[in-house]
């Protein structure tokens, strides 16, 4: 139970930090967001009139006063979920422009992020068990070379290979039919558009799955249970299935958090090279407008993401393995 | 890639074992000979750590000649646009008339200072923060060292990467080098923290420490060369990181804009539509280059676990 406690006790406090973090990285900067604001609309060196960046400010919500006030004031419209208005989407707000896009990512990044565990799980756990074969190097030289690659390197090739070359698919957006809905043309219309960013975000982020899983299976084969298990005569099957590879999957477990944040990482590049309408480009796209409060609540979300899964692989290893809970009790 | 804190060693964490598996490899060779076998020696020892080291002294020849093996200036943009591949553009011009070759040739040094640097920076914050945390293991400073390690682990990188340099007016190679270092520390810092609570009760630290040597001088003379290969992995990997993460914020336009990356050169052939009009060169050559030499440098950090990690030596 301590150890459940813990694992808790550490989220609130680490959300605690980024949530506090996600406040200061703005406030470093010298400068005024919405004087920022009015000289990249009005041009370097024109005049700027004090009362317009004060209307601005009042338009926008933008926050006075001393930084512990507007630290309250932020902590208090987080717990409201207000977010503030995005610069880009006026008068939207951040939070109605996130919701449009986050279905988006969500599908493509949970789709890429099964089947790359399963892959690389299945491929590192082979390649450990067929060691220093042919097999094993490629797989290990090939993942690592293929896994390196810039994804939005991969995706212009992929781009120009299938899209604009072949025209397989099509090349940007995440749909071109005029009226989404429940319909079997609709539904392809969206996968053929997802197609490319997922291929893309699959050949890269397999790798750490791979080589996480062959190594802790090479350790694990060198142990005395396996050879235990051999001599007892037991097939090769079942030693390297239900004995080596079982208990290497479980330190895979508490690599879900970095998966995830190396594929969201992934989808950036990936979505703004798609141009698909994901959270990935409206981060590109907030970045080039400077539309902070748009960035600041896209890196809060992102980060209580990988915070959430870090949390839930926690307490899963805590169920799974006993040995997890006496060391932290 | 274990990153919880407390839970049994797996994977990169399997060098915080080392402690134990340094006294093994010792012994190993003692077999063999009567010295222990040099690190560099253990390195060359694997094939795939051999390609690397190869491969990564070709990019650094190229970028310390660059001036010399480039035909033209990166920035000259007095050629004809869009002009194939040929004899005096080996791989053709850009849409501003620039010469992709020499561009490609001068690339090669953005790269390999942000990794340099990057690598750096990252593992001195590495180890400062590592070394004391594991030193002080159970104490206050610890538990909030440890705290900080493993909130900066648990954040996605490039997510906080795009958002530091976005808030930010002016994008040189500094920025981006110190945004990089700042924000990849965090997994070596664990791994040498592990290592040095190994270390800490050794008993050559207890002499140390009897012989009335200050903490300073016990973490950093006595104890920080014993696990130089842990620093050396983590050095790798951070360097190997940062250009990366370099090339990664050049390609969304978020790098120096006056300085010509491969990065850079990825942005501006994506955002001059390099592949519509056929200059298929422009796009393909960079990223290959780049992937090249990750790859290289990751090959290079197999052969760097092989030192505490013999598990993994190939037979």
């Amino acid at each position: 139970m301590k150890y459940f406690v813990r694992k808790i006790g550490f989220f609130l406090l680490t959300l605690w930090a980024v949530v506090t973090l996600n406040f200061l990285i703005p406030r470093l900067q010298p400068g005024d967001p919405a004087e920022k604001l009015l000289r990249n609309l009005a041009g370097k060196n024109a005049q700027i009139d004090p009362s317009q960046i004060q209307a601005l400010r009042t338009m926008l919500g933008v926050p006075d006063g001393s930084l512990i006030s507007q630290y309250w004031q932020y902590l208090g419209s987080l717990v409201r979920g207000n977010f503030g208005v995005s610069y880009t989407y006026y008068p939207f707000s951040v939070i109605e422009v996130i919701s449009k896009a986050l279905p988006w990512t969500l599908v493509l990044v949970t789709i890429v992020y099964v089947i790359s565990f399963v892959v690389g799980v299945v491929l590192g756990a082979f390649a450990a068990w067929k060691r220093n074969t042919r097999f094993d190097s490629v797989v290990t030289i090939g993942s690592t070379f293929v896994g390196t690659l810039n994804p939005f390197w991969i995706a212009l090739i992929l781009l120009s290979v299938f899209a604009y070359g072949l025209g397989w698919f099509p090349s940007d957006g995440g749909y071109s039919e005029a009226t989404p809905g429940f319909t079997w043309s609709f539904a392809y219309d969206v996968i053929s558009h997802a197609a490319l960013p997922a291929v893309t975000l699959l050949i890269v982020t397999p790798i750490g799955w791979i080589l996480g899983m062959r190594n802790t299976m090479v350790l694990n084969l060198g142990d005395d249970y396996i050879r235990l298990a051999k001599a007892k005569g037991l097939p090769n099957r079942t030693v390297a299935l239900k004995y080596a590879a079982r208990n290497a999957l479980l330190p895979s477990i508490t690599g879900f958090a970095i998966a995830l944040g190396s594929v969201l990482g992934g989808a950036i590049l990936v979505e703004n090279a798609f141009d698909y309408p994901g959270l990935g480009r409206l981060m590109g796209e907030a970045v080039e407008n400077k539309d902070y409060p748009l960035l600041q609540a896209l890196m809060l979300l992102t980060t209580v993401a990988t915070l959430t899964a870090n949390l839930i692989a926690d307490l899963l290893y805590g169920v799974l393995d006993p040995r997890a809970r006496k060391v932290d009790a | 890639m274990s990153t919880t804190p407390g839970v049994p060693p797996t994977g990169d964490d399997a060098i915080a074992s080392s402690g134990k598996a340094a006294v093994g490899l010792v012994e190993d060779q003692l077999e063999e000979s009567s010295k222990p076998q040099q690190w560099y020696a253990v390195i060359w020892s694997s094939g795939k750590a051999r390609v690397g080291v190869i491969i990564l002294a070709v990019y650094i020849l190229v970028a310390l000649f660059a001036p010399l093996i480039a035909p033209y200036s990166p920035t000259d943009s007095s050629f004809l646009p869009l002009s194939p591949a040929s004899g005096d553009h080996l791989l053709g011009t850009t849409t501003a008339g620039t010469d992709v070759f020499s561009q490609l040739i001068y690339g090669s040094r953005v790269s390999l200072l942000v990794g340099l640097l990057g690598g750096v920076i990252a593992t001195i914050i590495a180890l400062i923060i590592g070394m004391i945390s594991g030193y002080t293991e159970g104490t206050i400073i610890d538990d909030i060292l440890s705290f900080f390690t493993n909130t900066a682990l648990v954040i996605p990188t490039l997510p906080l990467i795009i958002t530091l340099v976005a808030y930010s007016e002016v994008r040189g190679i500094a920025l981006i080098v110190g945004v990089i270092a700042i924000t990849s520390w965090a997994g070596a810092a664990r791994a040498k923290r592990a290592q040095i609570i190994t270390l800490r009760n050794r008993d050559f630290v207890t002499a140390a420490r009897f012989s009335g040597e200050g903490n300073l001088r016990i973490i950093f003379r006595e104890i920080l060369p014993n696990m130089s290969s842990l620093v050396v992995a983590g050095f790798v990997g951070a360097a190997t990181g940062a250009i990366g993460a370099e090339a990664g914020l050049a390609a969304l336009g978020l790098g120096d804009n006056n300085a010509v990356s491969w990065g850079t050169m990825l942005y501006q052939s994506n955002a001059q539509g390099a592949l519509q009009q056929g200059l298929y060169l422009w796009v393909v050559v960079p990223g290959l280059v780049l992937g090249i030499l990750i790859t290289a440098m990751t090959f290079i950090n197999f052969g760097v676990d092989l030192l505490s990690n013999p598990h993994l030596r190939e037979d």
